[in-house]
């Protein structure tokens, strides 16, 4: 069985900004799921530390919840991406492939010398 | 910007945290239901199904606790709890609070309202451009040594200087001003042309005098004070170029004063105009009738014009020996001979502000301590339970910062308050020669003050019961709680307290009871005349009366119509009241001795023949003027006093001798000795005074007065009315009863003023001690019951047990005496100078004081001997 790695520091926030984007108006459950399903399982999720994220994005006013019934009649609170959280979420994407692109330089395999 | 957004809402969410506790429960809830019936669909038991959705949830309570640090400010959440456990704290117990917040308000409000009065007289600068090059310039001679200029010095020391960029002179005047309701006497000045420019003030209308107007050749213009402007002409914006008619000459209005400026030295004026022609006075180089204002120039120091000023009256003493023989100069800041003379009693009362507010902290000190102590169970149950000492001691700062808070709140309020009433107090004459209290306001200085105040007393409060933290044994506090013999440490620094509170209090009663004898000997000082059932009023004439024979006539119909007045026994005249000044003076020489020139200044005081008899003066030898003699044709004669025949004429008899005026040959009997009248201030020492009768000297303004057998102020109005009838142009002033006058003297003022205000503070002092002193013994008895009662059980009787207690007492009462004692004579000895013909070490009134400290205490100890003496020894041995 593949080594799950913890999510690091930041990358939540921006996990499920990516995920609400791209998935509408969703549940706490749902993100979670949909992360854990997008990593390929590769990633270990404590769904509890979800919560105080998606809080500390609501105070940012990135997303706004609401409370709605699932797909199976279930009351639950709805999480959507506001305008400010669209802009958010494209600033910070730009900025982790930034990141990402510069130290995939740094681990490529050096050329040698001519 | 998302940040403050984020903390914005973490601030509110400060507030209802009930429902958003419920709403993460509802959505964890929730978020459980949708993983079951996803691990249902997944075919597992319901049992597994929701193991494992709690499983991959993870703590419920972490989670809840990381969102409930995430929704709100974790560290002002914690305030606020300290803060809220405070308030119910506090609500708990309101005596206590009320007690605290009520002695804090009352120390806060006395020490920040006295300080707003020091800050508006003494440190606040002057309202004019740089006022720390602005300097007061006098004449000195030995027996007035702030003396007025002479004209023709000050233009000499005008030409000669090197040290001033600009040397003014300026002098009283008053101006008969014609007004709808009759003529009344306006204040004014007259000052030389430059005047404004070396304050630096403009007017806010119209221009300022030019160079040159003070010349007897420019035309007549003068600028008036704001306020006149307001009320004489109703702000008219074409004021500008009107006449105005001032003591029968027109003058023209150039300019308006602004509304803040004020010059103290003057008090209120609303006419200024130029010296312009100098009168009969400023021609002479031995009259003094004008006061000097100067600019240093700059890098020039006090010292440096002073010898400069110098230099120039000792080269004009030499080129006019017969007129400026021993003159000297003084030049003092501006601040200086504004507000030097209060400046001792503004700092003496800041000290005894201070002194209350001192007691006030030690006795609140005493009571949070006294708490601390009651709080011991509490503090250790806290720390048993996992408070740290850090979030204890948090605790008590909470406290004792909100208790100041409150406190100074309430202080900044008392003061306010007592800063009105301070000001309602002062009478308006004195009021207008101290314009800057005008500005007397809780302004950025004072508040500063306030501040520091409020620091200083919440860091005492805070660390107090702090200090009982530290000797902290969790253990046996736990185990004792309340009781036992934890009681020491407040009962040794408790009883120290109490001794600080009894010694500031005996200082500050010491101080009252000076301040208040030196009044009773001021107010009883022999002034030489019967001051009951007098009624003064000022009469000043008009152009119509200037030929002596019209003036003469003038007087002796008001005298008639004042005696027809029912009541009035006898009436005078004299160009000065007494118990005013000692000014006025002139030069004598006393016929057939050899005279070089010393300066012989005696003031002199012109008088109708009844003077004497209206004042009820005592007649020493040889007789009182004859009404035949008050006239300018007779041959001249003088009355002299006492102090004048000890100084001019001693072991002979003055009767029948001769004096000259310094500069004149004609001579003047001197047919009569009183006894001395006190002519000058009530805190000064008799001088030799010379009498004229009045017609020999001719003033065209006098003072009235009348002696009759009933109530002297009601006769007041009916005097000046009558006055009016007999020529509604001669003007009426400043009616007042002598007594009025005298109570109501610059000397009589101050002291009384600051005699109440320490009286006041000590009897704030005495009553907060007593509380405190009552504390301590209440205390200490509740401490001591169970080993009173054993006492009582083995036979003492109730006597001892009263003896028991009240010897505590007494050795504290003792200490706190003692050593107040020897403070109120450190302290006394640095007012001395504000004492009249008292000695700080008075015996009288430090043993009275002590005596009344003493009962005071010894009556607020004894409340709680009572109550230790009734102690039934059965229910205080079943309590234990």
């Amino acid at each position: 069985m593949a080594e799950k790695s913890d999510v690091w520091q930041g990358t939540l926030a921006l996990m499920v900004l990516k995920t609400i984007e791209s998935m509408g108006p969703l549940h706490g459950y749902g993100i979670a799921r949909r992360i854990e399903q997008t990593s390929g399982n590769l990633l270990s999720l404590n769904y509890g530390t979800l919560y105080p994220a998606l809080l500390k994005l609501e105070q940012e006013g990135a997303i706004a919840s609401e409370w709605g019934l699932s797909e199976n009649n279930r009351r639950a609170k709805f999480y959507s991406l506001t305008r400010a959280g669209r802009k958010q979420l494209e600033k910070e994407a730009q900025n982790w492939q930034q990141t990402t692109a510069i130290l995939a330089r740094f681990l490529a395999p050096t050329e040698e010398p001519s | 910007m998302k940040q403050l957004r984020a903390l914005f809402q973490r601030v509110t969410g400060l507030f209802g945290s009930t429902s958003r506790e419920q709403d993460l429960a509802d959505e964890l809830e929730s978020h459980l239901q949708l993983h079951i019936d996803d691990n249902l669909r997944q075919g597992m038991s319901s049992a597994e199904a929701r193991r494992q959705a709690l499983l991959q949830l993870g703590g419920v309570e972490q989670t809840s606790q990381a969102y409930r640090e995430r929704s709100t400010l974790p560290r002002l959440e914690e305030i606020l709890q300290d803060l809220r456990f405070a308030l119910r704290q506090l609500a708990r117990n309101p005596g206590f609070t009320v007690t605290v917040i009520a002695v804090l308000s009352l120390g806060f409000g006395a020490a920040i309202a006295i300080f707003a009065f020091v800050d508006a007289a003494l440190i606040k600068p002057l309202p004019y451009a740089n006022p720390a090059t602005l300097v007061s310039v006098y004449e000195s001679m030995p027996t007035c040594p702030r003396c007025n200029v002479s004209y023709q010095n000050f233009l000499d020391w005008k030409k000669s200087n090197k040290v001033f960029s600009a040397l003014e002179a300026w002098g009283y005047s008053s101006y008969q001003l014609s007004t709808p309701a009759g003529v009344q006497p306006v204040p004014g000045v007259r000052v030389t042309d430059g005047f404004f420019r070396t304050l630096g003030v403009t007017p806010i209308l119209g221009r300022d005098f030019y160079s040159g107007e003070s010349t007897p050749s420019a035309p007549h213009t003068v600028l008036i004070a704001y306020s006149t402007w307001k009320t004489r002409f109703n702000g008219d914006p074409n004021i500008l170029g009107k006449p105005v008619t001032l003591s029968d000459t027109s003058y023209t209005i150039i300019g308006v004063l602004p509304p803040e400026f004020q010059f103290a030295p003057r008090g209120t004026a609303e006419f200024w105009a130029t010296l312009h022609d100098p009168n009969s006075c400023e021609v002479r180089r031995t009259c003094h009738n004008l006061f000097g204002l100067a600019r240093l120039r700059d890098g020039v120091s006090l010292q440096t014009a002073a010898v400069d000023v110098s230099a120039i009256v000792s080269q004009l003493a030499l080129q006019y020996p017969d007129t400026n023989r021993d003159e000297s100069s003084l030049i003092l800041p501006l601040s200086e001979s504004i507000s030097g003379e209060i400046r001792p009693i503004l700092l003496m009362l800041l000290g005894g502000a201070g002194l209350l507010l001192l007691i006030a902290c030690v006795n609140i000190s005493s009571l949070l301590l006294v708490r601390a102590e009651s709080r011991r169970r509490e503090m250790a149950v806290r720390s048993a339970l996992g408070a740290s000492r850090f979030r204890i001691l948090r605790q008590f700062l909470t406290e004792g910062l909100l208790l100041v808070a409150v406190g100074s709140v309430f202080g900044l309020a008392t003061a306010y308050g007592t800063m009105q009433l301070l000001l309602k107090l002062i009478p308006a004459r004195m009021l207008g020669g101290m314009p800057y209290l005008q500005q007397l306001s809780l302004n950025p200085r004072v508040l500063a003050f306030a501040a520091i105040l409020s620091l200083i007393a919440a860091i005492l409060f805070s660390l107090t019961p702090a200090l009982r933290l530290s000797k902290g044994n969790l253990q046996k506090d736990l185990s004792e709680g309340s009781r036992g013999s934890s009681g020491n440490l407040w009962r040794r620094f408790g009883s120290n307290l109490v001794v600080v509170e009894l010694g500031i209090a005996m200082i500050l009663l010491t101080g009252a009871g000076l301040l208040g004898k030196s009044l009773y000997r001021l107010l009883h000082v022999e002034i030489g005349m019967n001051s009951d059932h007098l009624a003064t009023v000022h009469v000043t004439t008009s152009k119509a009366y200037s030929e002596d024979a019209k003036e003469m006539a003038l007087e002796r119909v008001i005298a008639a119509r004042m005696q027809s007045i029912p009541g009035v026994q006898s009436v005078a005249i004299a160009n000065e009241l007494p118990v005013r000044s000692w000014d006025m003076s002139t030069r004598i020489k006393v016929a057939g001795r050899p005279w070089n020139g010393e300066r012989n200044e005696v003031p002199e005081r012109d008088v109708s023949p009844s003077y004497f008899t209206t004042l009820g003066a005592t007649l020493a030898r040889g007789r009182y003027f004859t009404d035949a003699e008050n006239d300018p044709s007779k041959p001249a004669v003088a009355i002299i006093n006492q102090a004048f025949a000890k100084v001019y004429f001693p072991g002979e008899d003055p009767i029948g001798r001769k004096i000259s005026y310094a500069l004149s040959k004609d001579t003047v009997e001197i047919v009569g000795l009183t006894e001395d009248i006190k002519q000058g201030e009530l805190d000064s020492a008799n001088r030799p005074i010379l009498y004229r009768p009045f017609n020999q000297a001719m003033w065209a303004s006098f003072d009235l007065i009348v002696r009759t057998s009933q109530a002297e102020s009601a006769l007041l109005p009916t005097m000046a009315a009558a006055i009016h009838q007999l020529d509604s142009r001669l003007s009426v002033s400043d009616a007042a009863t002598m007594n009025e006058l005298i109570q109501n003297s610059q000397p009589a003022y101050l002291h009384r003023a600051s005699a109440t205000l320490v009286g006041g503070f000590a009897a704030i002092a005495v009553l907060l001690s007593a509380v405190g002193l009552y504390g301590i013994i209440a205390y200490s008895v509740g401490q001591r019951s169970r080993e009173i009662g054993v006492r009582i059980a083995l036979g003492a009787q109730r006597s001892a047990v009263y003896n028991l207690i009240l010897r505590d007492a007494g050795g504290l009462i003792l200490l706190g005496i003692a050593s107040g004692l020897l403070g109120s004579i450190a302290a006394t000895s640095l007012m001395r100078k504000l004492l009249f013909s008292v000695e700080p070490w008075d015996v009288t009134t430090l043993a009275s004081v002590s005596v009344l400290l003493a009962t005071a205490a010894l009556c607020a100890s004894l409340i709680p001997a009572h109550r230790a003496a009734s102690v039934n020894p059965v229910e205080t041995l079943r309590a234990e």
